[in-house]
């Protein structure tokens, strides 16, 4: 087995025994109320996190690129309640229309 | 609610489209890091989370070592406990083998698709149909990244990088809303999180700073007394 199969076998193990972990701890740790706090809130914190990473990132560098425009029109259009399947045709279509301009 | 019913089937259907598209993506830059057809489909399907499995071929594409690259993984791996922990009461699986299955589905999009849900019976819904909705399209959406790597031009690129961010965004924007409990904290914390990550991406390696930024969750204060069950 090479070492790249290795780590691919390893890492997918490891991250289906965290989640397996998640489902198994005894409910008596989640009704802690500071357990409850954490876990309502750290979905906006890491939601958010990745929103900006995924908007403005490419690997250690920050980047400004049609990435922004796709955010900013899929925002427009949450704020006007369109589903979820048109936010994402409409940033992916703005993404691809900056990359077509600007090229 | 048969309304409620309807409307979660349907996020849940357009939810596996929208991931099949990143699918896509990550198929291609594991083709780009070097890894065969088998080993990006292994990750698929065994690993299944989107932001590990790209943790891991963006590690090993840039030369980094295999521990380097487990590391990453399961270090991204560790907010799928955290979202396990949230659901245990809201899934409580029955038998070893509904557990197992529902283990594999616990990813952000399960998650906040049944946390998003207006009761427990529908929440339940939410979760097994969007997360068999996405592991079908996230699967065979990899092997056409992995399969067609090269045929994929720029601006297929570009849109599909546009694609993530808005689909994140998608996820994180009812917390925000008015009438969602705590939105002006939550509001605060989201802030503080995207702040922390941006800060954070020149310095540590790439993932790590999504990890650290969850730490933005202690602006959420202490935990308010006057709670009623």
């Amino acid at each position: 087995m090479s070492e790249l199969w290795i780590a691919v076998v390893a890492a997918s193990v490891g991250c289906y025994l965290l989640k397996l972990a998640g489902l198994s701890v005894p409910a008596s740790w989640v009704e802690q109320p500071w357990v409850a706090r954490v876990v309502d809130f750290v979905p906006a914190a890491l939601l958010a996190a990745l929103v900006a990473v995924q908007t403005l990132s490419s690997g250690n560098d920050l980047v400004v690129d049609g990435r922004v425009v796709g955010l900013g029109v899929a925002a427009v259009a949450l704020a006007l309640r369109a589903p979820f399947i048109v936010v994402i045709l409409l940033a992916g279509i703005a993404g691809a229309l900056v990359h077509v301009v600007g090229s | 609610m048969p309304d409620d019913r309807s409307r979660t089937l349907r996020d849940s259907m357009g939810l596996g489209l929208a991931v099949g598209l990143y699918g896509v993506a990550f198929g291609a830059s594991a083709d780009a890091a070097g890894l065969d057809a088998w080993q990006a489909m292994v990750l698929s399907a065994l690993m299944f989370s989107g932001a590990s499995q790209f943790a891991l071929v963006g590690v090993v594409g840039a030369g980094g070592g295999a521990a380097a690259a487990v590391g990453s993984a399961l270090l991204l791996g560790t907010r799928n406990t955290v979202y396990g922990v949230r659901m245990a009461p809201l899934l409580a699986p029955r038998g070893l083998l509904r557990r197992a299955g529902a283990a594999q589905l616990v990813i952000d999009e399960t998650t906040a698709m049944a946390v998003a849900a207006p009761d427990r019976e529908t929440g339940r819904l939410a979760f097994w149909a969007t997360g068999l909705s996405i592991y079908l399209g996230w699967n065979v959406m990899t092997l056409v990244g992995v399969l067609g790597a090269s045929g994929l031009g720029g601006t297929a690129e570009a849109a599909l990088d546009s694609v993530v961010p808005a689909a994140f965004l998608a996820l994180l924007w009812p917390r925000l809303r008015r009438g969602f409990g705590e939105h002006g904290v939550q509001r605060r914390v989201a802030l503080g999180g995207a702040v922390v990550a941006l800060a954070l991406t020149p310095v540590v390696p790439a993932g790590v700073q999504v990890i650290v930024a969850a730490g933005a969750v202690a602006l959420a204060g202490r935990p308010r007394r006057e709670v009623v069950a």
